[in-house]
């Protein structure tokens, strides 16, 4: 019976913060027990996420303070992780995730602006063509990608040539496709769709009524950029650089296929080494290296969740 | 009570603030400009994304496109991915699709929460979690499709999360539960028959995403030694690379088709029920108010 009285009451109070949750148990158990009861809920997901994601992680950060032929306590795997050529790994790791995120982020955040702002006939299928066509291209990578990109851009491939016809050498003025810019903008492909992606939503909280009442005010489109929509979208779009930081800092298989090792970045050094292809009985200077990736990740996502909150402000 | 951008986009004030493209003319500054802008940035897109498309095909020569589907292992390990990714889609759906619709009614302080969590595989590196993987789990799994079928779950997640929550703000659930429940409907049947129903674009969405992603993903297949399409049409590569490429364009091609028919279905199915534009991760809801939080 309290279930119906509950029930009842509740629909006037709509916009209230504790509107909806009518099926509320009834307050027979005291506060703190009756959190914990709701939050028996997500017990499933939460034991999958530790087996499946965090259990794996830390056995893997265990091990790089592990020697790999004894299994001792050592520093020494870390201290290898941090020097010399490993260390030139986490330098380009860096710059190449750098450019792979920035240019990206940016480029996205334009596409994704301009089919949500998209009206009239054709609008829907456009956006609806893109956001498809971004969540397949987000999944693409690995040797089908770097042969997209050798096909089109090596110094022999056909956009090279059409681009030589027209008096534009791209390989004489100093680009490559092997190289970590030449990389990053093979990254592009996977980054650009993932940017669209993960900032549409934040784009949706921009409510037409704060443009219009700018617009009321005598704003321009600049001042209304300068003063409302991009302080409100700022948060959004950095934590979203932040996902993207992440996501070339961590990709592999593109990387593998297209350099084949030439460019010494932390992911393929950590396949190498675990795959025993370099030195045998080096695999938890491997674990080492993934340290430093998971520390540098942890850092990007430490930033991404309190600018997620900073951007909760006003973008729900 | 809609916003004036919402009468605008309706009606004859849309044809006073916004002129047809043919005869926008300078009168109006921000709407004449603006589709300039956009079709440049689209255009560049659109170069970007298909060029090297069109150079791969070029390449590979359209007769490669036809030996793809008589190739010695092409059935085998598309079989296998297509197992990965049901297997991959079940666990999702009986363990995202509850866990979402519960938090959004019970735990809504939660959300934010589960979004960040549910991103970290897109940052966490595939190579150490494989590492970690293998060292973890069961003899018994290594090297078999069921660890990666566990683990794509995992990696799934950004996108099955993110398009089960999309679809989950599309809709009023409080109001479709509390219908339900003054109906006599206990917590299951609210679910199946009130909830599911109205999640079709959504779950749709992201089983096309999983299977996106199962059809892609090679770091962790590799690694764990099962030879899914993916890690076939690398194997493919080293004996024929314009046969492996053809493969990959035409999963790329049938998994993007696959998923614009879905989302077209979806939005028709919507704009009959009232409800909002579903796009995979966003919905656009059909009215907006100024009042709404």
């Amino acid at each position: 019976m309290a279930d119906t009285t509950e029930l009842v009451t509740a629909p006037g109070s709509q916009t209230g913060p504790g509107a909806g949750r009518v099926s509320r148990r009834p307050a027979r158990l005291p506060k703190p027990l009756r959190a914990v009861v709701r939050l028996a809920g997500i017990v499933p997901f939460a034991a999958y996420i530790i087996i499946g994601l965090f259990i794996p992680l830390i056995a893997v950060l265990i091990g790089a303070f592990q020697s790999s032929s004894t299994g001792a306590w050592t520093f020494s795997n870390i201290d290898i992780a941090a020097h010399g050529a490993y260390l030139k790994g986490f330098e380009n790791s860096l710059e190449l995730s750098l450019i792979a995120s920035i240019i990206p982020g940016i480029f996205g955040l334009l596409i994704a602006y301009a089919i949500f702002t998209a009206k009239g006939r054709g609008s829907t299928a456009l956006r609806q063509m893109v956001i498809t066509a971004s969540g397949v291209f987000a999944n693409f990578g690995g040797v089908p990608l770097a042969f997209l990109f050798i096909s089109s851009l090596a110094s022999t491939a056909l956009i090279t040539g059409w681009l030589n016809n027209i008096g534009v050498n791209l390989y004489g003025h100093g680009f490559t496709l092997f190289d970590l810019f030449g990389v990053a903008v093979v990254y592009m492909y996977f980054q650009i769709p993932l940017m669209v992606l993960i900032i549409l939503p934040a784009l949706e909280g921009l409510r037409p009524a704060w443009r219009e009442a700018a617009e009321n005010l005598g704003a321009r489109s600049w001042s209304y950029w300068r003063h409302v929509g991009g302080p409100v979208l700022m948060p959004s779009f950095l934590s979203c650089l932040m996902l993207l930081f992440g996501s070339a800092l961590s990709a592999y298989a593109t990387a593998a296929a297209l350099t084949g090792g030439t460019i010494a970045l932390v992911p393929i050094q950590i396949g190498n080494l675990l795959n025993g292809n370099v030195v045998a009985g080096q695999g938890n200077v491997g674990k080492a290296l993934s340290l430093g990736l998971v520390l540098i990740i942890s850092v990007v996502m430490v930033l991404y969740v309190m600018l997620q909150r900073r951007a909760a402000k006003w973008l729900r | 009570m809609a916003t004036i951008n919402d009468y605008a986009t309706q009606g004859w004030f849309a044809r006073l603030r916004r002129m047809p493209p043919g005869n926008a003319g300078a009168a109006v500054s921000r709407s004449g400009k603006f589709p300039v802008w956009r079709w440049v940035i689209l255009l560049i897109a659109g170069v970007y994304f298909l060029l090297p498309l069109y150079a791969a095909i070029r390449f590979a020569g359209v007769k490669a496109f036809g030996s793809v589907f008589t190739q010695p292992g092409f059935g085998s390990s598309l079989w296998v991915s297509i197992q990965i990714a049901a297997m991959t889609w079940a666990i999702t759906m009986v363990l995202m699709v509850p866990t979402t619709i519960y938090v959004h009614l019970r735990l809504p302080a939660m959300r934010r929460f589960l979004e960040s969590i549910t991103i970290l595989p897109i940052v966490i590196p595939p190579i150490v979690l494989t590492v970690g993987v293998l060292q973890v789990f069961p003899i018994q799994l290594k090297a078999t499709m069921w660890l990666l079928g566990i683990e794509y779950v995992i990696l799934a997640m950004p996108f099955a999360y993110r398009a089960i929550d999309a679809g989950l703000r599309s809709i009023d659930l409080k109001t479709l539960t509390e219908a339900s429940s003054n109906l006599g409907g206990g917590w299951l049947t609210t679910m199946w028959r009130v909830v599911l129903p109205n999640l079709g674009t959504s779950l749709l969405s992201s089983t096309v995403l999983i299977v996106a992603l199962c059809l892609g993903e090679f770091t962790m297949a590799s690694l764990n030694l099962v030879t899914t399409f993916p890690v076939w049409i690398v194997q493919t590569d080293q004996l024929d690379a314009n046969i492996s490429v053809s493969a990959s364009i035409i999963a790329l091609v049938v998994t993007w088709l696959f998923l614009m028919l879905i989302v077209t279905i979806g939005s028709h199915r919507g704009r009959r029920t009232g409800a909002g534009e579903v796009n995979l991760f966003s919905t656009t809801p059909t009215t907006k108010t100024i009042g709404e939080s």
